[in-house]
């Protein structure tokens, strides 16, 4: 049986809505980065919230579908670069993962665009903040995330 | 091992669009190995079913269960509390399994899996159909290698002619079985095996005549 993919959907944008996006930040290239651009005092969007992991394989699938459940409009998963990870290869799990994630995220009509893996090194900072920019661009186009909104109907319900 | 690979979520969104209240089953044994249908693959395909039936503006309740076995009665009755909460199940088994439930509950049961073949892990994520289950093994004739399963012709008596550099000209992907064949027989000194004409093979004890049952009359109380 074949099934074509839906629309992206989106919930109409509220006055004055600011995208919500987690960026799960690797210990050793994207949250030194992050820190970087802190230190050399580089303005990116606030609307991002930092969570430290200390590989980008460490992220499971699940972790990502979770938050998009209860709503975050858009994810952005930064590791290092190929071939650099400190645990060899987790960062090209990572991709696996945020790849297989994307197409369900296209099937379930969700959008794939509020994904976003790359990858970057400690010295990257300029990187970090353009990606950062890029991502909160992309959602802020894409809109809410309308699970934020079903998940408050259904909450109301009894 | 009996492997299995998921069906689309919108296709699996479509099979259970008529129920709220819905019981994933998992099953721990074959399709966990296959990375189809166990713990973790129901977990995953919950997150991506609510989200999806909630951008359709029909929210469900999924509660998620995981038993040793969903092909043997003793593990499923296990599940009977679950299935009264619930208006209908989905299998997260091969069919064999999403046919046990379906015998055992009064409830509609749907499959999540698409069930493909008997094989065996080929290397990492990469599963091949080694067993058609003919019903009267010849592996014995042919050094271990099933011409009946992995030669796309079912050839008894040597190859084909159509392969090309050990490759089955069915595809580039699949070795000819009787390469595979005269090589391992070559390995175990047993190539004197082949000059033996294999008659035609009974299909009696196949599918061909629908369902099949074993029963061993000494092992029944």
């Amino acid at each position: 049986m074949s099934v074509q993919p839906l629309q992206t959907s989106a919930a109409p944008a509220p006055h004055g809505w600011e995208p919500e996006i987690i960026a799960f930040c690797c210990n050793y290239c994207a949250y030194a980065a992050a820190d970087l651009a802190g230190s050399k005092r580089m303005q990116y969007p606030t609307n991002v919230r930092i969570v430290h992991s200390p590989c980008t394989g460490k992220i499971e699938m699940e972790h990502i579908l979770a938050a998009f459940e209860k709503g975050v409009d858009g994810i952005l998963v930064a590791g290092c670069l190929e071939g650099g990870c400190h645990f060899i290869e987790g960062n090209l799990r990572a991709r696996k993962r945020t790849d297989h994630i994307r197409e369900t995220l296209d099937q379930i009509g969700l959008g794939s665009g509020r994904l976003k893996m790359v990858n970057l090194s400690a010295a990257m900072a300029p990187t970090f903040v353009q990606s950062v920019k890029e991502i909160v661009e992309t959602v802020r186009s894409l809109g809410p995330n309308p699970l934020k909104a079903a998940t408050k109907e259904s909450a109301v319900k009894p | 091992m009996i492997v299995a690979n998921s069906k689309p979520v919108r296709e699996l969104t479509k099979l259970i669009e008529r129920h709220d209240r819905i019981l994933f089953v998992g099953c721990g044994t074959c399709v966990t190995v296959c990375l189809a249908g166990g713990e973790r693959e129901v977990g995953l395909a919950g997150y991506a079913v609510r989200m999806a039936r909630a951008l359709d503006g029909k929210p469900v309740k999924l509660e998620q269960v995981t038993i040793e076995r969903q092909c043997e009665n003793e593990f499923i009755k296990d599940l009977v509390p679950a299935v009264e909460r619930c208006d209908a199940i989905v299998s997260f088994a091969c069919g064999a399994g999403v046919q046990a439930l379906a015998e055992r509950f009064n409830k509609p049961v749907y499959p999540a899996l698409n069930t493909q073949f008997i094989g065996i892990l080929e290397e990492q994520a990469v599963w091949t159909e080694k067993c058609l289950g003919c019903g009267n093994c010849v592996l014995g004739e042919f050094g271990g290698i099933c011409p009946v399963t992995r030669c796309a012709k079912r050839m008894l008596n040597g190859p084909c002619g159509g392969s090309t550099e050990e490759h089955c000209e069915v595809g580039e992907d699949r070795p000819c079985a009787w390469q595979l064949i005269h090589k391992r027989l070559k390995t175990i000194g047993q190539l004197d095996k082949l000059d033996a004409i294999v008659p035609p093979k009974d299909w009696s004890t196949a599918w061909c005549s629908g369902a099949r049952k074993v029963v061993r009359q000494d092992q029944r109380v």
